[in-house]
């Protein structure tokens, strides 16, 4: 699988790139466009097919490589308006009608046929999926699958960007505090005689890198989107305040 | 690519809501409460040593209007210097390139909060304590248009705040702003037409008189008379939908002022915030309110009422007088 530290070069970080290079007719824009839609989306489509339709693992891993096959062959995006909903609604009712379609063909599903992507973690996704509540409903999970890829396409950038900057420290300091499960998370005082700085840097990097992630998750949603109004529809849900 | 669980995720979407505070004098201590263009935040004053709430523009919202619009009620805010109106320390931008403004943290409770299990009196007296704010910030040429039980707090000490200028206006015919000799703020009135959108619906429904519902843009002061009469409407009856006419409970009188008060004419209402909130303390003082004609009848009740005392002991003398003389012919 591409990683978005590679997508950075290919796609310059322009304004709702992708979306626009997905609907164009240059056919390598839109395959790479795809390519990128695919990483954010191919976790929230597959488990949402899997609690929606509870169908098994292999299919529907199957299910999601030929969904976002579709999305490349025939053209789903060209018929996605932004002003009538949003992007992650739109692909959650093309994987709906995919799926009902197949379903009223008895079309049995290809194993492994149509991919544009050989490597998408479905094992990974499949641990994930254990341990979500039952009581959850397979739209709210898409939405919350939706968000986690968000932020790990932004945590990429912010990797990407840190690395870049010189300032991987503050990466680092940013992961083992702010991103991992263990409790009690270290404390400021720890990590700073962890890597040798004053404790107050380490306030300091800290803040730097939730900056600058933010920036970046921000930015990456951008990229996914098709208008202003759009981005900053998304963003408002994003960030769970009421959209007016 | 690292897998984030459920639990970090959560936790980073409720962290990039947090301001970005770096370089400023203020640290967060909590969210308080969301409004139409921003959240506001409780946080520390560093320097000061003492709470204050920070009016924080949402991360994503377009940032020229809308950070416009957020200067601009700091500004207006920062002019209408009167304890009824919430004091602004400071306004600037933050490091995320939002807009805010720091005001004075009012503890207290909303209008709707603090009248429940209030009598009567209690009432008129909070709506005459209301009234004055708004009728010092008409005098001044400002139209507050969103005057709502949410948007009044009763602080710590009684003191009674006229919240959330977001949506005010520069009037186009306010009063002479300099009677009392106190200096007024002078917005720009060409930028405050633009940022508050003028020529479109801003309020809330039951709140809004109809001239601001149509979105006209000959809206006054008198706007913010019929909001005044809707939320006496509310503290009498719990609904500023309900009309008070149709409760018996509330004594005619004050059906009266309510029903002028929210007038579709705008020259029906009263042409004051102050001479409302005049007629309600007439009521008060068992006076004769100015929108209500009273029958001859009433108009003796409400003497009776009013000098029930003095009455009792003049009529229980003259029935001594009367006993007096009968039992002396005797």
């Amino acid at each position: 699988m591409p990683s978005v530290t590679s997508q950075a070069g290919i796609f310059p970080l322009t304004r709702h790139s992708v979306l626009v290079a997905a609907q164009s007719a240059d056919p390598v824009a839109r395959s790479l466009a795809i390519e990128a839609i695919t990483l954010a989306y191919w976790r929230p489509v597959y488990k949402y097919v899997r609690m929606k339709w509870n169908i098994n693992r292999e299919d529907a891993a199957d299910f999601t490589q030929e969904f976002f096959a579709h999305l490349l062959e025939k053209e789903f995006l060209n018929s996605y308006d932004s002003r009538k909903g949003r992007l992650r609604t739109f692909l959650r009712t093309c994987a709906d009608r995919l799926f009902m379609n197949q379903m009223r063909d008895c079309k049995r599903l290809k194993r492994g046929g149509g991919s544009p992507h050989g490597s998408l973690d479905f094992e990974q996704a499949e641990r994930e999926l254990a341990t979500v509540p039952s009581s959850e409903s397979p739209e709210a999970r898409f939405d919350k699958e939706w968000v986690r890829s968000l932020f790990a396409l932004g945590l990429q950038r912010l990797r990407a960007s840190c690395a870049s900057g010189g300032k991987m420290i503050q990466f680092e300091l940013f992961e083992l505090h702010d991103l991992e499960d263990d409790d009690p998370k270290p404390s400021y005082s720890q990590l700073a005689a962890k890597f040798g700085l004053a404790t107050t840097d380490v306030t300091n990097y800290l803040a730097f890198a939730r900056r600058e992630f933010r920036r970046c998750v921000l930015d990456q949603l951008r990229e996914m989107t098709a208008t202003d109004q759009e981005f900053r529809r998304e963003a408002q849900a994003l960030l769970g305040v009421d959209i007016r | 690519m690292k897998q984030l669980s459920d639990r970090i995720v959560a936790k980073l979407q409720a962290e990039m809501q947090v301001p970005d505070l770096a370089g400023t004098r203020y640290s967060v201590v909590r969210h308080l409460a969301r409004g139409g263009m921003g959240s506001v935040w409780l946080a520390d004053d560093m320097v000061l040593n003492r709470r204050v709430a920070l009016k924080v523009l949402d991360l994503v919202a377009p940032a020229d209007d809308l950070g416009a619009l957020l200067l601009r009620e700091a500004r207006i805010l920062a002019g209408l210097e009167h304890p009824g109106i919430v004091p602004v320390h400071d306004a600037g931008t933050l490091a995320d390139g939002r807009t805010f403004y720091c005001m004075k943290y009012v503890e207290g409770q909303t209008l709707a909060q603090h009248i429940a299990g209030k009598n009567l009196s209690e009432k008129l007296r909070l709506l005459e304590r209301i009234a004055e704010p708004l009728d010092f910030a008409h005098a001044r040429g400002f139209i507050h248009r969103d005057l709502k039980p949410e948007n009044v707090m009763i602080g710590a000490f009684g003191e009674v705040l006229v919240m959330d200028w977001g949506l005010a206006k520069v009037a186009a015919t306010g009063r002479k702003p300099t009677e009392d000799g106190i200096s007024m703020v002078v917005p720009d009135p060409q930028n405050s037409s633009r940022v508050t959108g003028q020529g479109s619906v801003l309020g809330t429904p039951g709140y809004m008189s109809p001239e601001q519902e149509h979105g006209g843009n000959e809206v006054d002061h008198r706007t913010d008379i019929f909001s005044l009469g809707a939320l006496l409407a509310f503290m009498l009856t719990g609904s500023s939908e309900e009309a008070p006419a149709a409760t018996r409970a509330v004594p005619r009188p004050l059906r009266a002022i309510c029903e002028k008060a929210m007038a579709t004419d705008p020259n029906a209402r009263y042409q004051s915030a102050r001479e409302m909130a005049a007629d309600t303390v007439r009521y008060l003082s068992g006076e004769p309110v100015l929108a209500y004609p009273e029958g001859w009848f009433e108009r003796v009740g409400r003497i009776y009422a009013r000098h029930r005392t003095a009455i009792v002991l003049v009529g229980a003398y003259l029935l001594m007088r009367v006993f007096f003389i009968l039992f002396a012919r005797r």
